[in-house]
């Protein structure tokens, strides 16, 4: 009878050339099936004498735990194949692109107001909105700008049959925002303005942030910071400010702020002061109580320094080619 | 207003260059607009004299002349002006230089004549903005002095911005107070000194509004010499500052205007009858203008009058009947102040705008009538001769405006800057703007000049003290505030979620006008609007829309007739409604789409947008809100949409939108060529919110269901979910149409329904039976409901 390591030795063989699971099979069932060379072994252990049969046994055993492993691991090998090959055959081109569409972008406009909005808010400014149809006691008078005051000539006012208007500018929140909750307050107010003028750098529409702080002891240093930190915060980097002296009817001192751009150029960004008395009190708020500052700021300048857009009427086109590239 | 620097200087000169001296404009808060620097360049232009003038042999619109630069020599130089003549003295560039305008001189041939150099235009020299020829110089110019030397130039002229509150700085004299306080080098007010009477001659002047006209001053000047010339530093001066030179009467109340501020009016006096009576207009009365116009003047105006009648808009403009001429010998000048009360307003409700009604408006000194005819006479018999009357000056202390003391606390300069200001900068600042300042207790009593109208109140004075201190010298201080937590609220979807969900499903965000065109605001508007406005850009932007869509569909147009095929655009924007008297107005959510469904791709095939594409985004922005059950779809019928393809969003029983496929009538007349849908939602209805309340989770497995019906076509889908949900509703989690059928099979006017039920119970698991049961009851309500057959 063949020895057993030689059985092993012809099973292993035969196992590394089943060149598949099917063939693979058919070694096993003829070493290890029923009918296999080693059941068979095993069966005659018992025409063995009883003294030599665990020995026997245990080798046996041995030889086909080792069969056994060979196989395993021929058919492990056999299935990892079969599975490449598989895999292989649902292989995708990884650069085509994906199904369904993209995604859209925010307008420049909305994208600024948002970051504007945030940057407040995160220094515990509430948000607050009002009418864009207005009256005059919101938009000038209560602002310090009685009937015929020069001022109102520069507002480029649209009106409507009745004398409502348009807003000229965010300030009326101002008012209807102290009228409403009194001092202290802290807010801003984003929004659409209106003013009647239509050329290369102006547009009928436009969108300002009002700024509001009154409170006690609140004087023209605070407002310097606030600015200060806050054109920091929007362009992301250092910033020189010049606050020269400005008019706003319902603002003294009032400031105009430029930023020192590119090539030691200062440009204008935004106006601001001290809440003038008068309109403190157009509000409901005391005066020698509360102090506080305001500032008003375009949006689509804003957006135009930080996108470098160069026309402010693109804003308004809607042009897509234009649109995408706010993402 | 422009500000000539050379004039500048002759009233305050610090030791600042020129571009130190803009950059303190600036930071006084007299903006510095823009900076004309004239003169450059001029190198190698000098004064010549045209000595001989002929046409030039070959050219009709050519002349030949000989020109002297002062030597024995002439040279011959080709000139192309209409207005050369032999003997004029005109400035002639030499060949070599290079003009201001860019032109290279060389000695060269014009049509086979040498021409030397060229005559000059003052557009040529920089000098001007128009010219009808070239400069005719003074006959008594010098020939051969280099043209700058002769003309004083370089000069530079800074254009100041002025904010309506300094009327003061609306002279040479207002601007150098300001420098003066600032740099603390002393004003120097050219002497204007009385000119004495040599006539006793003056004309009556009559006030009988004495509010209307507090000072008026006034000065006959007879016997002029009415060929007199204004000499060149006067029409030069005039020149840069925007001003042509006229006559010298016209040019020195211009000149005296422009230095001190105060404008004058001159009359011919032998044209004017009787007296001179300013009075307020009689209602209609009629007075032709210097500009020859005619106005017809309300009886808030005031007039200058005489015995004919108006003969002037006072603070205005002069009346036509007596204006000088060249023929002009006696003259009467005029300077008033007019309060602001009497100003404001009236110039622009006659369309008018002048330099004199602005300066009126915003204030002129009340201290300086006098002055100003003072200044006029002696200028006037300087270069014209003449006899000068007595000055005639009205002063009605009662009615000049009040100069009250102004208490200024020490504490609230500090308190209003955040900044202790000493207390001799105060006063030092304050009295070098000409206030008068008295120390009291707390602070200073002060009293403002005749010349500031701008200073009535406290935080004024604050202002003016760190307008010349310098807002610099103002420290960043952070504000310590009380910022107590607010709620970040949950009834209400933040507008950002929706942008960015519109955004997540590739529209771009656009924005569009809030004022439409009428025509289109109506095409979709279900209730008319009047809010119209009075003064409209134009027709195209006159009505406030009641609807975003109009905007965005137009948006879409223009994007498509630019070859963008595909075009998914969204606003948030409020819409306006409501009445004149009463306007609501209501932020929107408002999306259009066209073209196709997703963008041309390798592996799906191209299909254009329809309903149910545009449906899933506005879902998309409905679900935001949480709990959908109470949101439905009703067919409608709206002008804007097509007929079939159209649906109102309900919540509640309450209209919240609309959804569907934009008219093809309305695309057309918006110039959209390609079908649209869109869809609108009132925001804050749409997007009621509530923080979400966690039910249990079941454990126990779902059974699904499948059902198929033949019904009739014209049953809703909602309408079959929802009575296939009343079936069995303890245990019917969710049911969904997965497949709509019609066509062969189906008989006509019928569709096959296939719908899916997803069955659970919380506390056990469901058997069999309990899913029959609910798939019977699911089967019978909808034939009973419906006349549903089971397909089989």
């Amino acid at each position: 009878m063949q020895a057993l390591s030689e059985l092993v030795d012809a099973a292993a063989t035969e196992i590394d050339a089943a060149g598949d699971l099917a063939a693979l099979d058919a070694v096993r069932v003829s070493y290890l099936g029923k009918k296999g060379e080693l059941t068979a072994r095993l069966k005659s252990l018992s025409q063995l004498p009883a003294e030599e049969r665990p020995a026997a046994g245990q080798e046996i055993n041995r030889a086909k735990q080792e069969v056994m492993g060979r196989i395993n691991a021929r058919r492990e090998a056999l299935e990892s194949v079969a599975l490449e090959e598989r895999l292989a055959k649902d292989a995708v081109d990884v650069t085509l692109p994906g199904r369904g569409y993209s995604i859209g972008g925010r307008h420049p406009v909305s994208r600024t107001m948002s970051r504007i909005v945030r940057i407040f808010q995160n220094a515990g400014f509430g948000v607050r909105s009002g009418p864009e149809i207005e009256d005059d006691f919101h938009n000038f008078t209560a602002l310090n700008i009685p009937e015929n005051h020069p001022a109102r000539a520069m507002h480029d006012t649209f009106y409507f049959p009745g004398g409502k208007l348009l807003r000229t500018h965010t300030s009326p929140v101002q008012i209807r925002s102290m009228v409403e909750e009194g001092a202290p307050i802290r807010i801003i107010a984003p929004g659409r303005v209106y003013r009647c003028d239509s050329d290369q750098t102006h547009t009928p529409m436009f969108h300002q942030v009002e700024g509001l702080v009154v409170d006690r002891g609140i004087s023209f240093a605070n407002l310097k910071a606030v600015l200060h930190q806050f054109v920091e915060a929007y362009f992301e980097r250092k910033a020189e400010l010049r606050f020269r002296p400005s008019y706003f009817p319902f603002t003294e001192p009032s400031a105009e702020v430029d930023v020192l751009w590119e090539e030691g150029k200062w440009l204008e960004i935004l106006g601001c002061g001290m809440v003038h008395p008068n309109v403190l009190e157009a509000a409901g708020v005391d005066p020698e109580e509360f102090t506080g500052y305001a500032f008003g700021m375009g949006i689509e300048r804003l957006a135009m320094l930080r996108y470098g857009v160069t026309d402010l009427r693109t804003f308004f086109e809607n042009d897509l080619r234009f649109l995408k590239q706010f993402r | 207003m422009k500000i000539v620097e050379s004039w500048l200087r002759e009233w305050v000169d610090p030791a600042l260059d020129t571009n130190a001296l803009e950059h303190q404009l600036t930071m006084l808060g007299l903006e510095v607009d823009g900076v004309d620097e004239q003169g450059d360049g001029l190198d190698g232009v000098i004064v010549a004299q045209v000595l001989e003038v002929e046409k030039h042999p070959d050219a009709d619109r050519l002349s030949v002349c000989k020109v002297s630069a002062g030597g024995e020599e002439t040279v011959d130089v080709v000139c192309g002006a209409p207005n050369v003549i032999a003997g004029m003295k005109s400035p002639l560039a030499v060949p070599g230089i290079t003009l201001p305008n860019g032109l290279k001189l060389r000695k060269s041939k014009i049509r086979g004549v040498v021409s030397n150099g060229m005559l000059c235009s003052a557009v040529e020299l920089g000098l001007g903005e128009e010219s009808d020829g070239i400069i005719a110089l003074p006959d008594d110019a010098p020939a051969g002095m280099p043209l700058t030397e002769y003309l004083g130039l370089p000069d530079t002229v800074f254009d100041l911005d002025l904010t309506p509150n300094r009327g003061d700085c609306f002279s040479v004299l207002g601007v150098a107070r300001d420098i003066s306080a600032l740099t603390g080098s002393p004003l120097k007010s050219p002497d204007i000194a009385p000119v004495a009477a040599s006539t006793e001659d003056t004309l009556p002047v009559e006030i009988p509004l004495p509010e209307g006209c507090p000072s008026f001053a006034g000065r006959l000047i007879r016997n002029i010499d009415p060929a007199a010339r204004s000499p060149l530093w006067l029409v030069e001066r005039l020149r840069r500052s925007g001003l042509r030179g006229i006559s010298p009467v016209v040019d020195i109340t211009n000149y005296v205007m422009l230095e001190l501020g105060q404008p004058l009016h001159a009359y011919d006096a032998a044209r004017v009858q009787g007296a001179i009576r300013p009075r307020l207009a009689k209602q209609g009365e009629k007075v032709t203008l210097l500009d020859e116009k005619e106005v017809i003047v309300n009886d808030d105006t005031l007039v200058i009058a005489d015995d004919s009648g108006a003969i002037g808009l006072a603070g205005i403009m002069g009346g036509l009947s007596t204006a000088v001429s060249d023929q002009t010998t006696d003259v009467f000048f005029e300077a008033a102040f007019w309060p602001q009360a009497f100003m404001a307003g009236r110039a622009r409700s006659y369309g008018m705008h002048t330099d004199a009604s602005l300066r009126f408006e915003r204030g002129v000194d009340f201290g300086g009538q006098g002055r100003a005819v003072e200044r006029a006479t002696e200028l006037l018999l300087e270069i014209a001769g003449g006899e000068a009357g007595p000055l005639v000056h009205h002063v009605a202390e009662s009615h000049l405006p009040k100069r009250d003391p102004i208490s200024l606390r020490r504490s609230r300069v500090s308190l209003l800057l955040g900044l202790d200001v000493e207390d001799e900068v105060v006063s030092g600042v304050l009295e070098g703007l000409g206030l008068t300042v008295r120390a009291n207790e707390h602070g200073w009593d002060v009293v403002a000049p005749s010349y500031r109208f701008d200073i009535t109140s406290e935080v004024d004075l604050i202002e003016e003290i760190v307008r010349i201190h310098g807002y610099d010298s103002v420290p960043e201080t952070t504000e310590i505030a009380a910022s107590p937590l607010r709620a970040v609220t949950e009834s209400v979807v933040d507008l950002d979620l929706v942008s960015a969900t519109l955004v997540a499903r590739d529209y771009e965000e656009a924005i569009t006008y809030s004022f439409i065109d009428e025509r289109s605001n109506a095409a979709f508007a279900v209730n008319g609007s009047d809010l119209i406005l009075s003064n409209p850009i134009s027709s195209e932007m006159s009505v406030m829309r009641s609807s975003l869509l109009p905007g965005l569909v137009s948006s879409a147009s223009a994007n498509t007739a630019r070859q963008q095929e595909r075009v998914r655009l969204f606003e948030i924007g409020k819409s306006f409604h409501g009445t004149l008297e009463m306007p609501e107005e209501v932020v929107r959510v408002a999306a259009v789409a066209c073209g196709a469904a997703v963008p041309e791709q390798w592996d799906i095939a191209t299909q254009s947008v329809d309903f149910y594409d545009i449906k899933s985004d506005l879902v998309a922005i409905l679900e935001l809100a949480g709990d959908t059950t109470d949101i439905g779809f009703r067919s409608i019928e709206h002008p804007a949409l097509q007929p079939g393809q159209s649906a109102a969003i309900v919540r509640g029983g309450h209209e919240i939108g609309i959804i569907g496929k934009l008219h093809p009538r309305v695309a057309k007349n918006l110039d959209l060529k390609r079908d649209a849908y869109v869809f609108e939602l009132d925001a804050l209805q749409a997007l009621i919110s509530k923080a979400p309340i966690a039910q249990p989770v079941s454990r126990f497995p779902v059974i699904r269901r499948d059902i198929a019906v033949i019904v009739r076509e014209d049953i809703s889908g909602d309408d079959l979910v929802q009575a296939v949900a009343a079936a069995a509703p303890e245990i019917m989690r969710d049911v969904r149409i997965f497949d709509i059928y019609k066509g062969p099979g189906i008989e006509a006017g019928l569709k096959s329904v296939a719908i899916s039920l997803i069955l659970q119970e919380t506390s056990r698991t469901l058997t069999d039976d309990d899913a029959d049961a609910a798939q019977a009851a699911a089967v019978q309500k909808l034939r009973h409901t419906f006349g549903a057959e089971l397909r089989d």
